[in-house]
């Protein structure tokens, strides 16, 4: 699938052609250097691996910097291969917003959620704690309750719910409405959340 | 932020409403759409706060209804409004007025602001 390496840059609302009030994030998507192409012949299969974002050298790796100078390019943050362009790349084209993406389109948003921290299961799970706070009841108003059963099976089933590291792992959000591209600024608008925090690195695929 | 709210203001235009603040008297021309129809609604009433900035301000203006205080939450920026007018300005001391809300009749009035030219 076609997409873009993006920044994300917040959230806001606007009113839609109906009058309607979306609330909206605004991303900064691209624009992407291709920096390799990938052949059936050479690699296997066939994709673009695009880069984003500037990168001093000093913080760049020998075999990274390597794979940039070949192609004589600046080194970047983020590389990332994508399917599907419609149009023919080859390396050191630039791929705006606008060639990839319109208004109306469906997009996939791959991100990093916000890092929350160790959890315990009301956060992490939704559950609803144990019980109730008065009639004796103590420490038990957020705690997971029984986790299995007793002297048959023994053991607690893998893949149980508890608490743990919530936040901080990979989301994709699917199908999420472009209602605008602009251009000129290389934004795009679409509807609704994306993961991760302001300025945070996203994925747009089609 | 900022750069939130520059991308926000080209997104959506703001049209020029007359200045106006918590305390002032406003009556509101509100389009309302009825199927295909399209008909304008007048709310009349006492802004009693503003809240937000750019184009996710919004206000709230109060009025009385048959005995029964109704609010009514307005976007700045909503393509709905078709128009605002001020009928009178208020000398309130806050910038958000909800003690109005527990208050009635005569209590409930605001003194109208002086301007001297």
């Amino acid at each position: 699938m076609p997409g873009l390496i993006g920044k994300k840059i917040g959230m806001t609302s606007i009113f839609n052609a109906s009058g309607k009030n979306v609330p909206c994030t605004i991303i900064e998507a691209g624009p992407c250097v291709v920096t390799q192409v990938k052949t059936l012949e050479k690699d296997g299969y066939e994709a673009i691996q695009l880069g984003y974002g500037a990168k001093s050298e000093r913080r760049t790796s020998k075999p990274m910097m390597g794979h940039f100078k070949k192609n004589g390019l600046a080194p970047m943050k983020k590389l990332v291969e994508f399917k599907g362009f419609d149009q023919e790349l080859s390396t050191g084209d630039e791929v705006k917003v606008d060639e990839v993406f319109n208004e109306g389109d469906y997009v996939f948003i791959v991100g990093r959620s916000k890092g929350k921290g160790f959890q315990g299961v009301v956060k992490r799970h939704g559950f609803a704690g144990v019980g109730q706070a008065t009639h004796g009841q103590h420490n038990r108003l957020r705690a997971p309750g029984s986790i299995g059963a007793a002297s048959y099976p023994a053991r607690v089933f893998k893949g149980m719910r508890m608490a743990g590291q919530t936040g901080n792992k990979r989301v994709t959000i699917e199908n999420l409405e472009v209602l605008k591209v602009m251009p000129e600024e290389g934004l795009i608008i679409v509807k609704g959340a994306v993961p991760g925090h302001k300025g945070a690195t996203v994925l747009i695929r089609k | 932020m900022d750069k939130i709210k520059d991308i926000a203001n080209k997104l959506v235009e703001i049209q020029d409403w007359p200045e106006f603040g918590a305390g002032d008297t406003v009556t509101i021309s509100y389009k309302i759409k009825e199927g295909n129809k399209e008909r304008i609604q007048q709310f009349q009433g006492v802004v009693i706060q503003r809240r937000g900035s750019g184009i996710t301000e919004t206000f709230t203006v109060r009025k009385m209804s048959s005995g029964v205080g109704v609010e009514r939450i307005f976007p700045i920026a909503s393509p709905f409004i078709d128009a605002i007018v001020v009928n009178k300005r208020g000398r309130v001391r806050r910038s958000r007025i909800f003690y109005l809300r527990g208050l009635t009749g005569k209590a409930a009035r605001i003194k109208e602001k002086k301007t001297f030219k």
